[in-house]
C-alpha cells in the first residue's frame, strides 16, 4: 500500500492494517483534548464576555454573564488614554510593517545571488550570526539614546527593522523563483530595480503576506522597548497602556459614561482594555493560520 | 538552522541542458565582477548598514562593563575600573538569587515545556478525523500570537485575587485564593503560562517531522504484529529525535534567558526573591538603579556563557552521532 492508495480512501477512514482504537482509548483521548481546548479558549472567552457584562453581574462575579452592557467601552473611549494608545500602536504597526517588508525584501534580493556577487556571502554570514547573540539591554539602550531616538515612536520601529530569520525565509523564496523569467526581463533591457519591483515582488506575494503578518503581530505586541525607550505617556503603545491599567492597577483617567452616572466597575474596564488590545490579533489570526501548514515556515526552519 | 548559501538560481540553471556552451571566456577579475554586479550593492548596502549599526555597534557598548559608567559622563568621561564590576557580581546576593531562580525555571521548562509539544503532537497525530485535528490546531496555536502583557492580564482575571477561580472558591467557603502573587508556586506558574502560550506553536515543527515518516513503515510494523503503542515508540518517536536534538541545543543556549517580559511584568506582584532572573536584574540594577557598569557586566557574562553553552551542546550532539545546527 502506498501513500496514493491511502489518500484515495478519504481522509477520515483508517488504513486497513490499522485496528480501530478501543472505546476506552478513544474516550480518554477525547477527554484530554476537550480539557486542552477548554484551557486554551475559555480564559479568552471569559474575558471577552465579562467586558460586556452588566455592572451588577460584573461586581457579583459570574462564570458567564447573562446581562450585557456596552458601558465599559463607552467609558474607555470617553477617557481618551486608551484610544491614544490604540492609535499609537496602529501607527507603529502599519508604518513598521511596510518599512520592514521593504527593507527585508531588498536585502533578501541582494543576497539571493551569493555566488555571483563578491562580498554577499560575507554579509549573509554576518546577518545570520545575529540570530545567535544580542548585545544586551543596556548597550541597545545606549545606542538608541545616542541616536536621539529616546521618547520617539521611531525607537520602536527602526532598531528592529529587519529580522534575520524573516530575511532568510524571503531569500529562500526568491531563490525558488523561475530564473528564466528574470533572465528574459534582463535581456529585454529591464533595470534591476524594475525587475525587483515588477517581477520579483509580485511573484512573491504569498511569502510577503506571511512575513508581513508576522512583522505586524510583532509591532502590535511591542512592550518592553516602549517601556525602555518611551517616557511620554502620550506616545505609549497599547501594550504599555494595558500594563498600566490592568496589571499595575492605575485608574483610567476620565473613564466615565457620563459625568453624573457612576463609573462602570473596574473589572469590566480592565477586561475591555484587554479585549481592545487583543482584537487586532484575533482579526488577522485566520489569515495567519492559513499559512502555518503551507510549509513556508517549517521549510525555512529546516533550511 | 543550516542555510544553503551556495545554491543560487544561476547555479541551478547553469546545470540545465541547453545549447552547447561557447568557449569559456577568461575569468573576470574581482574588480570586473564587482562592477558587473554593482546594482546588487544598492540592495545589500542599506540592509548591511542596518545590521552593522543595530546589531554590531551595540556590542561595543559592552565596554562599560569595565567602567564605573554614568550616562552623564558618557563612555569617554567614565573612569575605567578593570574587572571590579565582575568581582562585584560574585559577592552580590541579588545576583545569586537571580541565577538560582533562572536555573530553576530553566530546568522546569526543560522538563515540562520542552516535552509537552512532543506529547501534544503525538496525541493530535493519533486523531483520525482531519477536521477535529485542524480545529484543535487552530485553538492551540492562537495564544502564541498574544503578547505577554495580554497573556498575564488574562491569567490575572482568571487565577488572580478577585478573579474567576477566586470567586468560585470563595463561594465554596475557601476565600483568599490568588495564584498570581503566591511566591512559593510562582516558578510553576511561569512554566504553566509558557506552556499555555507556546505548547501549540511548538507542535508545528514536530508535525513536519511526523509528516516525513513513510507510511509503509507503519504498515510493515502492523503486519509484524506491533501494537499502536509499539508503533509510536519504535517508529514515530525515533523520527522526532533529530528535531528534538536541534531544539534542545537552542534551548541550552538560552538556558540563562527565561521569559524576560513575562518575569518583568510579574515581578512587582510576586517580589524579587521569587521572580528576579538575570535579565530582570540587568534591567532593574542598570536602567532603574543606575548601576550601569555592574548590570552591563552581568549581561555580558550571561551572553558569553550562553554562547559557550550553545557551542558545547552543538559539539556534544555531533559527537553523539546526531546533527548539530551548524
Amino acid at each position: 500500500m502506498t501513500a496514493a492508495t491511502l489518500s484515495r480512501q478519504g481522509k477520515n477512514s483508517l488504513p486497513p492494517w490499522m485496528s480501530p482504537p478501543s472505546v476506552w482509548v478513544r474516550a480518554v483521548k477525547a477527554l484530554v483534548i476537550v480539557l486542552i481546548v477548554i484551557t486554551m479558549i475559555y480564559p479568552l472567552v471569559y474575558v471577552i464576555a465579562m467586558s460586556f457584562a452588566s455592572p451588577s453581574q460584573a461586581r457579583a462575579g459570574v462564570v458567564f454573564p447573562t446581562e450585557f452592557s456596552l458601558d465599559a467601552y463607552r467609558a474607555i473611549f470617553n477617557g481618551g488614554t486608551v484610544t491614544q494608545g490604540l492609535t499609537n500602536s496602529l501607527f507603529i504597526t502599519v508604518v513598521g510593517t511596510i518599512l520592514s517588508l521593504a527593507a527585508t525584501s531588498m536585502l533578501a534580493w541582494g543576497l539571493a545571488r551569493t555566488r555571483q556577487v563578491p562580498g554577499a556571502k560575507a554579509v549573509l554570514i554576518l546577518v545570520l550570526a545575529t540570530m545567535f547573540f544580542s548585545a544586551g539591554i543596556i548597550p541597545n539602550f545606549m545606542l538608541v539614546k545616542y541616536l536621539g531616538l529616546l521618547d520617539s515612536t521611531w525607537s520602536l520601529i527602526i532598531p528592529g527593522l529587519i529580522s534575520a530569520f524573516n530575511m532568510i525565509v524571503i531569500r529562500n523564496f526568491f531563490q525558488g523563483l523561475p530564473e528564466e523569467l528574470i533572465e528574459a526581463a534582463r535581456i529585454d533591457g529591464a533595470g534591476e530595480w524594475r525587475i525587483f519591483l515588477r517581477i520579483v515582488l509580485p511573484l512573491s506575494k504569498p511569502v510577503l503576506a506571511v512575513m508581513g503578518l508576522f512583522y505586524a503581530v510583532g509591532y502590535w505586541n511591542t512592550y518592553f522597548n516602549a517601556l525602555l525607550y518611551i517616557n511620554d505617556s502620550e506616545k505609549w503603545p497599547i501594550q504599555v497602556v494595558l500594563q498600566q491599567y490592568v496589571l499595575a492597577g492605575v485608574q483610567i483617567p476620565g473613564a466615565v459614561v457620563s459625568p453624573d452616572a457612576p463609573p462602570p466597575p473596574g473589572v469590566t474596564l480592565q477586561m475591555a482594555v484587554i479585549v481592545l488590545a487583543t482584537v487586532p490579533i484575533l482579526v488577522v489570526y485566520p489569515f495567519l493560520q492559513r499559512y502555518f501548514t503551507s510549509g513556508v515556515l517549517t521549510g525555512a526552519i529546516k533550511g | 538552522m543550516s542555510v544553503n548559501i551556495a545554491e543560487s538560481p544561476e547555479a541551478r540553471t547553469a546545470r540545465a541542458p541547453g545549447p552547447p556552451a561557447p568557449p569559456k571566456p577568461r575569468k573576470p577579475s574581482l574588480r570586473q565582477r564587482i562592477w558587473r554586479e554593482r546594482w546588487a550593492y544598492t540592495f545589500i548596502v542599506p540592509g548591511a548598514l542596518f545590521f552593522l549599526v543595530f546589531a554590531y555597534v551595540p556590542m561595543l557598548g559592552n565596554v562599560v562593563a569595565f567602567q564605573d559608567y554614568s550616562p552623564f559622563r558618557g563612555i569617554e568621561g567614565s573612569p575605567w575600573v578593570g574587572f571590579a564590576n565582575f568581582t562585584a557580581i560574585w559577592t552580590d546576593p541579588e545576583v545569586l538569587t537571580a541565577l538560582r531562580n533562572t536555573l530553576i525555571i530553566a530546568v522546569l521548562q526543560l522538563v515540562f515545556a520542552f516535552t509537552a509539544p512532543i506529547a501534544l503532537a503525538l496525541l493530535l497525530n493519533s486523531l483520525i478525523s482531519e477536521r477535529a485535528k485542524r480545529f484543535v490546531q487552530t485553538v492551540v496555536y492562537l495564544p502564541h500570537f498574544l503578547s505577554w502583557v495580554i497573556v498575564i492580564s488574562v491569567w490575572q482575571q482568571v487565577l488572580g485575587g478577585g478573579g474567576l477561580v477566586a470567586g468560585l472558591l470563595d463561594g465554596m467557603g475557601m476565600p483568599g485564593f490568588d495564584a498570581m502573587t503566591n511566591a512559593d508556586t510562582f516558578k510553576l506558574l511561569v512554566v504553566a503560562q509558557g506552556m499555555w502560550k507556546d505548547v501549540g506553536w511548538g507542535t508545528i515543527i514536530f508535525f513536519a517531522a511526523i509528516a516525513g515518516i513513510p507510511h509503509d513503515r507503519y504498515e510493515a510494523a502492523a503486519i509484524d504484529g506491533a501494537t499502536p503503542w509499539q508503533r509510536t515508540w519504535h517508529i514515530t518517536l525515533p523520527a522526532l529525535v533529530p528535531v528534538a536534538t536541534l531544539l534542545l541545543i537552542l534551548n541550552i543556549g538560552s538556558i540563562l534567558t527565561v521569559g524576560f517580559e513575562q518575569l518583568l511584568l510579574q515581578q512587582p506582584m510576586v517580589g524579587a526573591d521569587a521572580a528576579q532572573v538575570l535579565d530582570t536584574f540587568v534591567y532593574f540594577r542598570g536602567v532603574m538603579g543606575g548601576q550601569w557598569g555592574i548590570a552591563t557586566a552581568a549581561g555580558l557574562l550571561k551572553g558569553i556563557i550562553g554562547t559557550i553553552l550553545v557551542l558545547s551542546a552543538n559539539r556534544l550532539a555531533k559527537r553523539l552521532g546526531g546533527e548539530g545546527i551548524f
